[in-house]
């Protein structure tokens, strides 16, 4: 047992907790201030810090709220929209029907066996990632990452309920009274109301919507439906109501696999500091115009942050490339009259090429990598895989089980009879009459099933297989006395235009080949 | 011995131990992790006084719940026996050859036949129910029935069992042994003459003589056998003890009797009519004649009219 003083004793931290400026080998050489944690942090935790970060407009912000809105748009509308299939099939466009273990997009339908086409789709999703990395850096993680969108969406929230970013500073310091409690209340409950329609949502994709919502709200849903909202209303409340950029910068695993996939080609929003330092107020500069650089530190890049870094300190983990501070940056250097771009998106590359005193390249420039076409090429190739292989995919398929117990029957008059299980799968959202026939028994050999009996056996069958289903059906297969046989298929078609085949081989068992 | 210092590198301060000048930082647990040992504790705690925890000679502790992994299966038990409870009514209320004609109570039937047979019957025919010759254990799957394959027969033969003395209504038959009334050449001649029927020998005049006058009255002048009686069939290819020369000669001289039990008082009447829908879908089930169905019970072949 470790001895309680050991916890309270104030221990250094092993490594500084907030200092990333360098982990890529950054082209700062404002180098990152000594750290700050030193023998009087704790190790044990770090408290979180709240961020407040300032209102901004700019053409970045106004892309991020774009984004925003499509996203929501796509993640609340989504389970409302129908899409006729025909009276066997649920007509939901996007449903992951769990219990019957289907999932319909628009007019893709996959089923259980055909799981690969969405283990593809996932790879395609790791890949495109992967080009969008290449592409344009960490983008995902400055706008389309739910943890971004969530944390914006909560984020203005604060700003109506509390003001900006000095008010809710001073709001988060005020002592507990009847106006902080009333507002925390007002703000708290609508993290909530955002928080359950998050959950709510979330529920629709795997069942009818309307039906599933109107269930929900007369208590009559599943409680896997109540429980599935009551913990995604939690985790919305707390990661995107508290956590925010802590899930950034502590939970999330892929800021690590950016490291990782970042290189001095790929596009980061970075700091000018060849241009920038030293930096000095604009009373400072206008007496020494030569000393100082265009950074007039005034803080307001660090202000905008969401996830409250200085970008100035060069790449960093905590740096989610959403392109605010340029914004904030480009409004600052348009009032003093001094050029846009101090903080700009660009590649390592480039800006060593500039800080040698080659001209600005555009940043559009980055994107012509061998890289960026390899991985378009592989994405690109897999796509069209999954597309060809959904195109050509039949609708019908056979699967054939030998009885093994007994193998084979002797009968009366000396015939022998073979008993198969039978799987029909009818992939179309409509019944299909299916024929089963024998293909290399000899002639005279006649099968029947369960439901038709042995007056009405016949060399071929029908059998009507319902709508988006698999039927089970035990066929007997009888072979006329003084006949032989060991092996023969099964051959299914579909009677309808499409004419569907498909052939599954077997065995026949007869007295003395056991 | 302990000699804590601050290992300058790290700034961390040592467990106080060292091992051939290797010492260990000592880094202690994040808050977190030990408030959530203190939770376990708590934990623990509680479970312990309310779920079954302590061995102790013959039993545990029962916990103050009363919790215990045999009632909850009991509890499930019967909640799948409630739920099964409607169809074996339904299937209690339907005449048995009427049970074809709704298809999923009979497929409910066949499924609880199924269950039923590999706890009662595999033992002697077998898993595939496909019995054993070398025991005389009958096949249930081909379309040779002794006693008569439609439903109604194989419920009887299930209700009342074979040669089951304890059952009243047991199905009885018995073949004399011709051990000593017939002599070697004529035990040959009728052996030869059964093989004939279903074309295994030649047809000899003096085995057919034989076979009209000792044999024909229960297995019929053809050798077709008699469901009624209870005599087997010789003119097929299934035997029931085998089809050689040497099986056909043994059962003429002593022949063997199986005896299978009744099952009535043992299984509740819903369970017997549906291992006989199960024993009836394993492929050699016959339909019942029209005029059959209304076939009253007291004609069914009962001890009295076959003893003697």
């Amino acid at each position: 047992m470790a001895d309680p003083k050991d916890l309270k004793r104030p221990a250094p931290p092993l490594a500084p907790t907030r200092d990333w400026a360098g982990a890529l080998g950054s082209a700062s050489p404002a180098a990152a201030p000594e750290s700050d944690v030193g023998l009087m942090g704790s190790a044990l935790y770090e408290k979180g810090k709240t961020v407040h970060n300032k209102r901004i407009d700019g053409p970045f912000r106004r892309f991020k709220w774009l984004v925003m809105l499509v996203t929501l748009a796509i993640y609340y509308v989504t389970p409302w929209l129908r899409w006729d299939r025909g009276p066997y099939a649920p007509d939901q466009a996007v449903l992951i029907d769990l219990a019957n273990r289907r999932f319909y997009m628009f007019d893709i339908e996959i089923w259980p066996h055909e799981f690969y086409f969405v283990a593809g789709l996932l790879i395609m999703a790791g890949i495109g990632l992967f080009l969008v990395t290449s592409a344009v850096g960490r983008a995902w993680c400055g706008y389309a990452c739910p943890q971004t969108v969530w944390t914006d969406l909560f984020q203005h929230v604060d700003r109506l309920f509390d003001g900006d970013r000095n008010a809710r500073a001073r709001l988060d310091k005020a002592p507990w009274g009847p106006a902080k409690i009333a507002r925390r209340g007002a703000k708290w409950s609508v993290y909530v109301a955002i928080s359950l329609l998050t959950g709510g949502a979330w529920i629709l994709y795997f069942a009818d919507a309307p039906t599933l919502a109107r269930a929900f709200f007369s208590a009559e849903a599943a409680p896997v439906a109540y429980a599935t909202v009551a913990i995604l209303t939690g985790t919305t409340f707390w990661l995107g109501g508290f956590m925010r950029e802590q899930v950034c910068i502590y939970m999330c695993p892929w800021p690590r696999i950016q490291t990782a996939m970042l290189d001095e080609k790929s596009l980061i929003v970075t700091y000018k500091d060849w241009r920038g330092e030293q930096r000095g107020s604009l009373k400072k500069a206008a007496k020494d115009p030569e000393a100082y650089g265009d950074c007039i530190d005034c803080l307001q890049c660090v202000a905008v942050c969401p996830t409250g870094i200085d970008i100035r300190e060069g790449q960093q983990i905590g740096c989610i490339t959403c392109g605010l501070c340029i914004d904030a940056c480009d409004k600052v250097m348009a009032d003093i009259g001094r050029p846009r771009g101090l903080i700009d998106y660009a590649t390592l590359d480039q800006c060593k090429a500039e800080a040698a005193g080659a001209p600005a390249t555009p940043a559009w420039k980055a994107l012509l990598r061998p890289r960026l076409f390899l991985y378009l090429g592989v994405w690109a190739l897999m796509g069209a895989g999954l597309l060809f292989a959904l195109g050509t995919r039949t609708h019908t398929d056979l699967t054939v089980e030998h009885d093994r117990n007994p193998p084979f029957m002797l009968l009366k008059d000396g015939s022998v009879r073979n008993a198969y299980t039978l799987r029909l799968r009818n992939m179309e959202s409509r019944p299909r009459a299916m024929e089963v026939a024998m293909a290399g028994m000899p002639a005279g050999t006649v099968m029947w099933t369960d439901a038709v009996s042995l007056e009405n056996a016949a060399p071929a069958q029908v059998i009507d297989v319902p709508a988006n289903a698999t039927k089970l059906v035990r066929v007997y297969v009888m072979l006329p006395p003084d006949k032989s046989a060991d092996a023969f298929a099964f051959r299914l078609t579909s009677l309808d235009e499409q004419g569907e085949q498909d052939v599954t081989e077997t065995t026949f068992a007869m007295p003395g080949t056991e | 011995m302990v000699n804590r210092r601050i290992d300058e590198p790290t700034g961390t301060e040592t467990v106080g131990h060292e091992w051939d000048g290797i010492e260990e930082l000592n880094t202690p647990l994040p808050r977190w992790w030990l408030y959530t040992f203190y939770a376990c504790i708590v934990f623990s705690a509680v479970y312990v006084v309310l779920y079954p925890a302590w061995p102790l000679i013959d039993k545990a502790t029962a916990g103050t719940l009363g919790w215990s992994s045999r009632g909850d299966l009991a509890k499930e038990m019967s909640a799948a026996n409630m739920a099964r409870q409607g169809v074996f009514q339904q299937i209690a209320a339907t005449d048995i050859e009427k049970l074809p004609g709704s298809p999923d109570l009979m497929q409910a039937a066949i499924s609880g036949g199924a269950a039923a047979f590999k706890v009662n019957c595999v033992q002697c025919h077998g898993a595939g129910a496909a019995g054993y010759q070398e025991f005389g254990y009958p096949n249930l799957n081909d379309d040779d029935w002794i006693w008569g394959g439609t439903l109604t027969d194989i419920e009887y033969t299930l209700q009342h069992g074979i040669r089951w003395d304890a059952a009243e209504q047991t199905r009885v038959n018995y073949m004399p042994a011709f051990e000593g009334v017939f002599d070697k050449a004529q035990v040959s001649a009728v052996t030869g003459h059964v093989l004939s029927l279903s074309g295994k020998a030649q047809p000899n005049p003096a085995g057919a003589q034989l076979f009209s006058e000792n044999c024909a009255a229960c297995h019929g002048p053809a050798g077709g056998g008699s469901p009624e009686l209870g005599a087997p069939a010789l003119n097929d290819a299934i035997w029931l003890y085998g089809g050689t020369a040497a099986a056909v000669t043994k059962q003429i001289l002593a022949p063997r009797h199986g005896v299978m039990p009744a099952w009535s008082g043992r299984l509740d009447p819903v369970t017997i009519k549906m291992l006989a829908a199960y024993v009836h879908s394993r492929g050699g089930g016959q339909k019942a004649a029209p005029a059959q169905i209304e076939t009253d019970v007291a004609q069914t072949p009962d001890k009295a009219k076959t003893d003697g």
